[in-house]
């Protein structure tokens, strides 16, 4: 583990923790070994099946896409254990302010499959209730939640709350100025944030090396934040490391940073081809540390994953992914005028006159088609 | 029962992909999910997986060939129990309702520009504007003979009702405000079908008023109609400069010694039935130039997907005419010495000018130079004769004070201009074919070594 005091004048390139090898053997961590003490096998098999159900989702949104149903996808395909594993270290009182790529993180916080497809079909702007599921909307600008994941970490200080809030974001968004910001005022108000950074190595087709000459987790300290680099692909030692973070929130140590190693497996979006700017070692070479076989061999290794308990991990993957594409294309439209709805609080003259052109535009329509603003076409 | 994928947009606001291979075929039994082909998108091949669990019953496209989205590419025998995936239906259709972003239907993406202007046009009619009420005369009349080119005003509903009942609005007279066609207009065509010849009979007549009353309006803006060599040109740079991608390279010689050369040749008996000018010793440095660079003389044959190198040289001469625009071209230049295409060039620019150029002297090229020399201009970024690799611009030469034997001296300069087609030619060739012709007119002996 690092801290502010432990980094400086030490070297910038600090270790990569890890609790089990890409090979499913234990590693022997005394910082991180502590924090998931309490981990018995039946949680591992938990986090290795919820692994797998994420990767199947993954697997069908991105066919879904293929087949016209979805707009768009951002495959999180090698970035399993980076998600589940942080999201398992949080209660539901702390405030997630995902990317558009946590979509296992919702999944796994209680989101409705079919309603986090909504957004990707361009059906809904928003696939859950922020407030229900203390989960923003996936922010599409990069690295904006950080901003938000800050400020609303302050105002938990000022409300006198224990809770903390979360922000993730990637290696390429570590180059965004708000980024910066955000941890300059996170350390200032000792806020109770963390910075989740999945570095996947890739930012759309820019290696990271490129904005990163030194491990991104170096830079947290130069702010007076904390921070720790661990395996991302290890979802014992990113749970242990989230913990970490979360138990210095809460006992009112405010910032830290996480920077999890990862790999992107798949594309950046299904409108991007990575075969045209990465070589095919790279792939090989993260396969061989894929963050679900590890923990299967770990689980085999113990006895603890049997046919009958593989099976149904799978059955539950299969059914998630049924429902699924169930909820995804049986979709109803949304009605053309709730695209005014949610967009002020308040009444609004520039958007009720627009909403009124757009009402006698659409009943152009009608009386030909028999189509009411109620329904959709189809 | 039968169900038909129809191919979606793949990338974000995609319109067409180029099917790479099916890895199913007719009879064959898929499951979903299974990987069906490969389609290649602008942005990257992607593997197509199967919306259904059933029997391919059709494949509708070969490999090779390129798909709009929303046509159907495979069809499947699915059982009838085939659960939610029976559901799924067209995605073209499902986003239609979209509007904005990259959800445009298959129609819209065929002629963006096309709806875009045409809504700027009609969009008075959606939202009232009291502006050109107050003076309807003077706008009308532009705005009706405008449409009358174009197509007929009306709005985006009443254009849908028209199309669903399969009625052509150019048949129709309207008789909204300015000619605008209603609703009303449609139903009453279509309900009385015989009124079609009355009423497109009065069409001529509305064009008609509408004429006169944009006359006197006349005096702030012209209207030509697009045809004959302005329409022809248009079309072929449009088509030129969105389908090459172009590159131009500059060279500024100093031609002094080509100059001399070219007053030495005037100054002889057999030279003196032509004209000698900076645009003949260009063209014989063009043509020993394409001896060495021979992929500044070829042509992209998307349908064959070959490239074809020529070994002889059309090489066309843009021509400022009465008319507009032409490049007729010297055929074989290659062959020619000096004095001959002194006297194809005179030929030529003779014919042209006088209208008489022949389709023949226009087909062909292989290569182009256009002199915007002689209209006192420096260098420009022409636009690439359709079909050809390269163009050449002649500079106008101008006494410049030049470095010239480790002084400053007053001497003959020029620019030279070189467009060429960046798939056929990569800027090693450009660049050496570029100063192979530099070299030429700044010292015309240097013919001796390239050729």
């Amino acid at each position: 583990m690092l801290d502010a005091s432990a980094i400086s004048g030490a070297s910038p390139q600090p270790g990569i923790h890890q609790l089990i090898a890409a090979d499913g053997t234990s590693v022997a961590d005394e910082e991180l070994a502590p924090l998931v003490a309490d981990v018995d096998d039946d949680q591992l098999l938990q986090l290795y099946s919820d692994m797998v159900t994420i990767r199947r989702i993954d697997v069908e949104a991105t066919a879904l896409q293929r087949q016209g149903q979805l707009a768009l996808w951002p495959p999180m395909l090698g970035q399993e254990a980076s998600q589940a594993g942080s999201l398992h270290a949080l209660t539901m009182d702390d405030f997630i302010f995902p990317t558009y790529r946590e979509n296992g993180v919702a999944y796994l916080r209680g989101a409705d499959l079919a309603g986090i497809m909504s957004t990707w079909r361009g059906s809904a702007n928003t696939g859950w209730d922020p407030h229900k599921f203390n989960m923003a909307t996936p922010q599409i600008i990069i690295g904006a939640q950080t901003l938000h994941a800050t400020g609303y970490a302050m105002g938990l200080v000022l409300d006198g709350k224990e809770a903390l809030s979360i922000a993730y974001l990637g290696d390429g968004a570590s180059s965004q100025g708000d980024v910066h910001e955000s941890m300059v005022f996170a350390a200032s108000f000792q806020a109770p944030v963390i910075f989740f950074c999945q570095n996947n190595h890739w930012a759309i087709s820019e290696p990271v090396g490129l904005q990163a000459h030194a491990p991104i987790a170096g830079r947290a300290p130069g702010y007076g934040i904390p921070s720790m680099r661990v395996d991302g692909n290890d979802v014992l030692a990113v749970l242990a490391a989230t913990r970490w973070a979360a138990n210095r929130a809460r006992s009112g140590g405010g910032p830290s940073f996480i920077e999890a190693v990862t790999y992107r497996m798949g594309a950046h979006t299904t409108a991007d081809d990575p075969t045209r700017y990465r070589g095919v070692t790279e792939l090989e070479e993260w396969g061989a540390r894929d963050p679900i076989a590890r923990v299967r061999a770990f689980l085999q290794g113990r006895g603890r994953l049997d046919e009958a308990a593989e099976a149904g991990v799978a059955a539950r993957a299969d059914t998630m992914a049924a429902e699924l594409r169930n909820g995804c294309i049986n979709m109803p439209d949304p009605a053309p005028m709730t695209v005014f709805d949610n967009v002020y609080t308040t009444e609004h003259a520039i958007l009720d006159r627009q909403r009124d052109h757009y009402e006698r535009y659409l009943a152009a329509f009608a009386t030909t088609e028999g189509t009411t603003l109620e329904g959709s076409r189809s | 029962m039968i169900q038909e994928f129809k191919l979606p947009d793949l990338g974000e606001g995609l319109t067409e992909s180029e099917i790479v291979s099916w890895h199913v075929a007719v009879g064959d039994t898929v499951q979903l999910n299974q990987v069906i082909g490969e389609v290649e998108t602008a942005k990257a091949v992607v593997e197509l997986p199967s919306p259904y669990a059933g029997i391919v019953t059709a494949i509708t496209h070969e490999p090779g060939t390129t798909v709009e989205v929303g046509e159907v590419i495979i069809a499947f025998e699915v059982p009838a129990e085939g659960g939610p995936a029976a559901e799924a239906v067209d995605p073209a259709q499902k986003r239609v309702p979209t509007l904005v972003g990259y959800g445009a239907d298959p129609e819209s993406s065929k002629r963006p520009a096309r709806r875009a202007r045409a809504f700027a046009a009609t969009s008075t009619t959606t939202m009232p504007q009291p502006a050109a009420e107050a003076a309807p005369a003077v706008v009308a009349a532009p705005v009706q003979a405008r449409v009358q080119a174009d197509r007929p005003r009306s709005t985006p509903p009443v254009r849908k009702l028209a199309r669903d009942m399969g009625i052509d609005l150019a048949e129709l007279v309207g008789s909204g405000e300015r000619g605008l066609i209603t609703r009303d207009d449609v139903l009453s065509f279509a309900g009385d079908p015989s009124q079609g010849a009355g009423v497109a009979a009065t069409a001529p007549s509305a064009s008609a008023v509408g004429t006169p009353a944009g006359a006197g309006n006349a005096a702030r803006e012209v209207r030509t109609p697009i045809k004959g060599v302005r329409k022809f040109t248009a079309a072929a740079v449009a088509k030129s400069a969105f389908t090459a991608p172009h590159v131009t390279e500059f060279l500024t010689v100093d031609v002094t010694a080509g100059m001399e050369f070219l007053a030495k040749l005037r100054a002889k008996r057999e030279f003196s039935d032509v004209k000698l000018t900076p645009l003949t010793l260009a063209a014989r440095a063009v043509c020993l130039g394409i001896a060495r660079q021979p992929s500044l003389n070829s042509r992209w044959d998307e349908g064959a997907k070959e490239i074809v190198t020529m070994n002889y040289v059309n090489l066309g001469i843009a021509a400022a005419t009465p008319r507009g625009l032409v490049v007729p071209n010297i055929k074989d230049a290659q062959l020619l010495g000096m004095h001959g295409l002194a006297a194809a060039v005179g030929e030529l620019a003779t014919v042209a000018r006088s209208g008489k150029t022949q389709p023949a002297d226009l087909a062909g090229g292989t290569f182009s130079i256009t002199n915007i020399g002689v209209f006192g201009i420096d260098a420009g970024t022409p636009i690439l004769n359709s079909g050809e690799a390269g163009i050449l611009a002649l500079g106008a030469v101008r006494n410049t004070p030049w470095e010239h034997q480790g002084g400053i001296a007053l001497r003959q300069v020029m620019t030279l201009s070189l467009s060429f087609d960046h798939r056929l030619v990569d800027g090693e060739q450009g660049s050496r074919f570029l100063a192979d012709v530099g070299a030429v007119m700044s010292d015309p002996a240097m013919a001796l070594a390239l050729s």
